[in-house]
């Protein structure tokens, strides 16, 4: 199962590479990561997606992460009241007669065409998981050409 | 001052009084400042040994070790003895050398990526990047190594940084916000840990390194006796408890005692104290203790629940909360019974070897217990002579067994013999050895002697990787292969050294040949020639439960 963690950390060199690290050598997955400065400048906020087979894998990894010296916090949201978002760039085929169908699709889900370039289109688009799943289906008939996601970013209460 | 200058004042200002270490192109600046500073430097003969000289003086003493090498080639030799000292939560500060900061990525001469190596093996690591951060670095490198689950910490340090010269700031507290360790037990635990052994009918202490770390040896006899459980430890916990008290059981696990073994087995309540449960402990998982209910003390909340459920976890330092435990528990559990039961066992399944034929390595062991009436500081190598070391050794005291459990490094015993008779000159330093293991830092000798750091070296000399032969023999149908190792004349070796050499043969030598190495004023090196295919018994094969043990005797 995916779980999304944050994880507040020292915004300091090499501190990407220790959490990293720590997943690959003791055989964790990471699904996607997301990482930016935060208002406070020497702190970092990774949202980690990680795939555990079970509690006790989620907790060694919680435990594991709260035990690297730069980690200041970490937050499992699998029960915790949260938001998260993904964002995608997707290049479909694209002709003036899909306009009336793309808009509706605009209806349902967040996002829009950025770029239009001969017959081709970048469309922008967030929401969480499922909706971006739901989008992308729909898409499927423009016919993507290229698609390129970010990790999730998730926040609490 | 220079950067140099800098870190030598910060070292002593964290009370360290010995570097082991290395000299090289890129910690010129530190040597120089080393030539006038009084700090005493052990110039070893490769850095490894630096490394382990460090982590022996750490385990001797509880304080951390420091060892300095160069860039690249120097740094790379000590990432063995960093290592070792990681998992065995060894606290020690490893100095290295970098290429000009400016160079850093260049691919310069000498330079590898040390940080980036050593992450997975120590606690923390630091790059300076400029000497107004170099005393602060210190300052905390010094605290991470030795608080909380202690660890090696390295620094790694730029020629130029080494050179730069800025103000010394020495920070009088050391504060990270983001490392907290936990010291004491939450009370609601407390408490559900003292009903638990109220209720307990067959309860077993099971002790660990984590004991010797946190001082708590003494708590820990004092709980032992008050319930009267009985008390057994693994590899790193030999010494927490005193080996000739009546509730010992030894050592347990892939060549524990069998009665430590079945008591485990056999317990409605495991107290697990700074011990992480590891494969050579548990044998076959789904099938360790059965019945019993865990209550694990444990610094380190990572070690809770990570290869068995813990029934209560208590997270915190294990002197602390042995203490509250102490204190709060009023009610003792009723078990006459088990112990009985336990008494048994072991008059039924005594440590015993054959002891016939040529000389017995248990029998060597024995006779070097009564030969330092228990009272020297042991290290060891690994394989079978580790092994025998720490079943026929009596450890009345922590901090006088030495020896690299997690990572098993051969060559760690040498010289971890020599940081710990640096430590305390004035006890007898022996280093129980395989003629295969001395063999990887038998350089190390050279620094023995020229030091004055007399240690004792005893090789149980079976002309094989013993251990490796005992597997190939139990498992691989005695098919032999790349065990048979041969070795140097040890004796004449020794003296071309300058350190005295004893070679035995005979049973009825053995001891003579101990008192005059102990008498002898130099390192002496013993060339004790054992029974070639002696084994290690009870052994637990891997993967079996820890109660299906085989003797190897009729
Ligand atoms: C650096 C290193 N290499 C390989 C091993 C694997 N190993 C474990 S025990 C052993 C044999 C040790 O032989 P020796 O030192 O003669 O000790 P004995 O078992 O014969 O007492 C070997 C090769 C190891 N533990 N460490
Ligand atoms: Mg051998």
């Amino acid at each position: 199962m995916k779980h999304t963690i944050s994880v507040l950390v020292e915004n300091k060199f090499g501190v990407l590479a220790r959490v990293a690290g720590l997943f690959s050598a003791r055989g964790y997955n990471i699904a996607s990561l997301a990482v930016s400065e935060t208002l406070e400048p020497s702190i970092s906020y990774m949202t980690i997606v990680v795939e555990a087979k079970d509690e006790a894998i989620l907790e060694q990894i919680k435990k594991q992460l709260n035990k690297l010296i730069d980690v200041i916090s970490v937050t499992d949201f699998t029960k915790k009241e949260h938001v998260d978002r993904e964002l995608i760039l997707v290049k479909v085929d694209y002709s003036p007669k899909y306009k009336a169908k793309l808009e509706k699709l605009f209806k349902k889900y967040v996002g829009k065409i950025i770029q239009k370039k001969g017959c081709t289109a970048i469309i922008e688009a967030v929401g969480d998981q499922k909706q971006i799943r739901g989008l992308l289906e729909s898409l499927s008939e423009f016919g993507i050409k290229e698609l390129v996601k970010t990790g999730r970013v998730a926040l609490g209460h | 001052m220079i950067g140099a200058q800098i870190l030598i004042e910060s070292l002593k200002r964290e009370g360290v009084e010995v570097i082991f270490g290395y000299p090289g192109g890129q910690v010129l600046p530190i040597l120089d400042k080393l030539y006038d500073a009084d700090l005493k430097f052990v110039l070893v003969r490769h850095e490894q040994g630096a490394a382990h000289a460090a982590d022996g003086y750490a385990r001797a003493t509880g304080k951390p070790g420091v060892c300095l090498a160069t860039s690249g080639p120097g740094a790379t030799n000590l990432v063995t003895g960093i290592a070792t000292a990681y998992m065995d939560s060894v606290p020690m500060v490893a100095i290295t050398g970098q290429v000009k900061s400016f160079l850093i990525g260049n691919d310069a001469f000498q330079e590898a990526d040390v940080t980036g190596i050593t992450r997975p093996i120590t606690k923390h690591n630091y790059l300076v990047k400029d000497a107004k951060d170099l005393a602060r670095t210190v300052r905390e490198a010094f605290y991470i190594a030795s608080s909380g689950r202690p660890g090696p910490v390295l620094i790694d340090i730029p020629s130029d940084i080494q050179m730069q010269e800025t103000e010394f700031i020495w920070p009088e507290t050391v504060e990270i916000r983001s490392y907290k360790p936990t010291l004491f037990g939450h009370p609601g635990q407390i408490k559900k840990a003292c009903k638990l052994i109220s209720q307990a009918k067959k309860p077993i202490l099971y002790v660990g390194g984590g004991v010797i770390t946190s001082g708590a040896h003494l708590v820990l006899r004092e709980l032992a006796e008050k319930i009267q459980a009985p008390v057994t430890w693994t590899l790193m916990g030999i010494g927490a408890f005193p080996a000739t008290h009546k509730l010992s059981l030894g050592m347990l696990g892939m060549h524990g005692t069998a009665y430590a073994n079945h008591a485990i087995m056999e317990a409605d309540l495991i107290i697990a104290v700074g011990a992480r449960f590891d494969d050579r402990v548990t044998g076959r998982i789904d099938s360790f203790a059965p019945n019993a209910k865990v209550l694990h003390i444990d610094i380190d909340p990572s070690s809770i629940s990570k290869n068995i459920r813990v029934d209560v976890p208590v997270v915190g330092d294990a002197k602390n909360i042995l203490g509250e435990i102490l204190e709060e528990l009023k009610k003792l559990p009723d078990i006459s019974e088990w112990l009985k039961t336990v008494e048994d066992w072991k008059k039924k399944h005594p440590l015993r070897y054959k002891d016939e034929g040529i000389i017995k390595p248990q029998f060597v062991i024995e006779q070097l217990y009564e030969a330092t009436k228990g009272e020297a500081i042991i290290t060891t190598e690994v394989g079978q002579n580790q092994m025998w070391a720490a079943q026929y050794y009596k450890y009345d005291y922590p901090r006088t067994f030495i020896s690299s459990g997690g990572l098993g490094t051969m060559g760690f015993g040498l010289p971890a013999a020599i940081g710990a008779k640096v430590a305390h000159p004035e006890k007898t330093v022996i280093d129980i050895a395989g003629d295969g293991s001395i063999q990887m830092n038998i350089q190390e000798l050279a620094t023995c002697v020229c030091n004055k750091i007399n240690v004792k070296v005893v090789i149980l000399n079976n002309g094989y990787l013993g251990m490796v032969r005992q597997w190939q023999e139990l498992f691989y149908k005695k098919r032999y292969s790349q065990v048979c190792i041969t070795a140097p004349d040890f004796v004449k070796l020794a003296e071309s050294y300058g350190a005295f050499g004893i070679h035995v043969t005979k049973k009825e030598d053995v001891r003579a040949a101990i008192d005059k190495a102990l008498e002898i004023d130099n390192t002496v090196l013993i060339d004790c020639r054992i029974e070639p295919e002696e084994n290690v018994f009870p052994m637990v094969p891997a993967g079996e439960a820890i109660n299906k043990m085989i003797s190897g005797l009729a």
